[in-house]
């Protein structure tokens, strides 16, 4: 029964994501109205202090690592909803892990070595 | 049929003779409108007056067998349950029910939705094999526990669920309303204790997981079984049954033999007043 | 089990249209375009967002490929976007986990269905939804 596991980790991912990606966005582009980390967040100063918080590091791996998850299994279905053959449908279960654990490795590198860029003058 | 013709109406029919034509196509034959007349009359009357040789299914003619599903007018219903009044047009677009092959004409094959219903075992699974093979008595079941799955119960597997259903439309694999709807009917059943063998079906593909809820299948059910609301609700069982938190409750008790004895004080018959052979 | 017939499946056609009977036939569409269209972005995303652990040059090289009124307008879709999936997307974690559906009830013409129960809630969604994005929207192109 693993196709329901799959499920209830999707939504479950959606739920993560709802908050944090919701947090996300009012600080990000709800900058204006709302101004959490000042009208400039893209600038480097704040993007530098988020950086170097703790909350903000492990949040964004957490939130990397659901939507990676949530994201990836919605294309797997609507994939697997086209009738691909037995074989495809393995090379598309395959492919999809492989590319969304580099993507999170990749992204939990970038949220890791950040800290320490953030030290750097300029911008 | 009775009354006098209203107007003209034409019937705009999908055609297809196997081995004869490569694709299917549209022919056009006006018949006469009278007061009443259901889509079935209207294929009845054009097989009398201008295609002898139109195909399609039909029985009861009143709702019940489930053999005239049809896509009429852009929409699958039962013919013999539309009037071509309510579709206020004086064209009638029928074509057999899409996302089954066709046969012939508007005939198309179900089997794969009958097949994709018996993997799910649609009958009540028990461990009493004895009493399975051999009923003695009846099972408890109150009325509360009746309404549970009496609405699924309806269903006259016509396949109109299937043909709205947009996963259906793409993916063969997928079970399809009627099938998970079913197979929900009997999980819901007091008197059934067959959800882990279902549950072992539903996995992959077939299950109700490829299920969206675009609410199409419960649109168009012309019995009102609301296959949706049954895979939704299966959902949960599911879910709650991985979570550990499905309440499992013993299957229905067999009911037991009157017992006790007969009252003494019965007043005895009144003398027989007929008289006769 | 071979075919006997000639084919019929309706196909990606079945998930646009087909002959749809009510909305939320257009809300999973919609809720598919969403959902592949974030995922895009989001993929994209990652590898923009990693300059910051490059340093501020290459951050603030990365924001100057990003700006501009085409990327800005972008930007808004794809939180217009979120709005909707996130939205929807809670109206369909409560339905498909079997709540706001319904119990099984005798069905009398004309039927109450699940779909009809759920209409309010879908109502309220794309209400939500709109004033999200009108949120953004404002916050994008009004206030600077």
């Amino acid at each position: 029964m693993r196709d329901r596991t799959l499920w209830t980790w999707h939504i479950a991912a959606g739920a993560v994501i709802l908050i944090l990606l919701g947090m996300h966005m009012a600080i990000m582009h709800l900058n204006q109205s709302l101004g959490l980390f000042g009208p400039e967040p893209l600038a480097w100063e704040s993007v530098a202090e988020r950086a170097t918080s703790l909350f903000f590091t492990v949040t964004y791996v957490l939130l990397l690592g659901a939507a990676l998850y949530h994201g990836f299994y919605g294309f797997r279905n609507i994939l697997f909803e086209l009738n691909p053959g037995a074989g495809l449908r393995r090379t598309i279960d395959v492919g999809l892990s492989v590319l969304g654990l580099a993507l999170f490795a990749f992204g939990t590198w970038a949220a890791i070595a950040a800290p320490g860029a953030a030290t750097m003058v300029g911008g | 049929m009775a009354g006098t013709p209203l107007k003209t109406v034409t019937f705009h029919l999908r055609r297809f003779e196997p081995g004869k034509d490569r694709e299917p196509h549209w022919e056009d034959y006006a018949i006469p409108l009278t007061p009443g007349m259901t889509v079935l009359d209207g294929l009845w009357k054009v097989k009398e007056l201008s295609a002898p040789s139109l195909a399609w299914r039909s029985s009861c003619r009143m709702g019940i067998c489930g053999s005239c599903g049809m896509l009429i007018n852009g929409r699958p219903r039962l013919a013999c349950n539309t009037q071509i009044a309510e579709l206020k047009s004086d064209v009638v677009a029928v074509g057999p029910l899409p996302n089954f092959d066709i046969i012939k004409d508007l005939v198309p094959d179900l089997r794969p939705m009958f097949e994709a219903h018996r993997e799910l075992m649609p009958y009540l699974l028990r461990n009493d094999a004895a009493e399975q093979e051999d009923p003695t008595r009846e099972y408890w079941q109150s009325p509360h526990e009746l309404e549970h799955y009496l609405q699924f119960s309806y269903c006259i597997k016509c396949g109109c669920c299937m043909a709205a259903c947009p996963t259906v439309a793409t993916d063969p694999r997928y079970s399809g309303p009627m099938p998970l709807g079913q197979a929900h009917r009997y999980d819901s059943d007091s008197r059934d204790a067959g959800f882990g063998r279902r549950r072992e079906v539903l996995s992959g593909g077939s299950g109700p997981w490829r299920c969206h809820f675009a609410g199409e299948c419960s649109q168009v059910c012309p019995k009102g079984v609301d296959p949706a609301k049954a895979i939704q609700l299966m959902k949960q069982d599911l879910v709650l049954d991985l979570l550990r938190l499905r309440r499992r409750r013993p299957p229905a008790a067999l009911a037991e033999a009157p017992h006790g004895t007969m009252r003494e004080d019965i007043a005895a018959a009144p003398t027989r007043t007929v008289t006769g052979t | 089990m071979a075919s006997r017939g000639h084919p019929n499946r309706l196909g990606i056609w079945g998930w646009v249209g087909g002959g749809s009977w009510g909305f939320e036939r257009y809300l999973y569409t919609l809720h598919r375009l969403t959902g592949l269209a974030l995922l895009a972005y989001f993929t994209m995303h990652i590898f923009v967002t990693s300059t910051r652990a490059l340093g501020p040059d290459s951050w603030k090289q990365a924001m100057d490929v990003v700006s501009g009124p085409l990327f800005t307008l972008g930007e808004f879709l794809v939180f217009a976007a979120f709005a909707f999936h996130a939205v929807n997307g809670i109206r369909l974690a409560i339905i498909e986990l079997g709540y706001a559906v319904g119990k099984p009830i005798e069905p009398v013409y004309p039927y109450a269905t699940s779909v009809g129960r759920q209409r309010r809630l879908a109502s309220a969604v794309l209400m939500i939804a709109a004033v999200i994005a009108v949120w953004g929207g404002l916050d994008f192109f009004v206030l600077k």
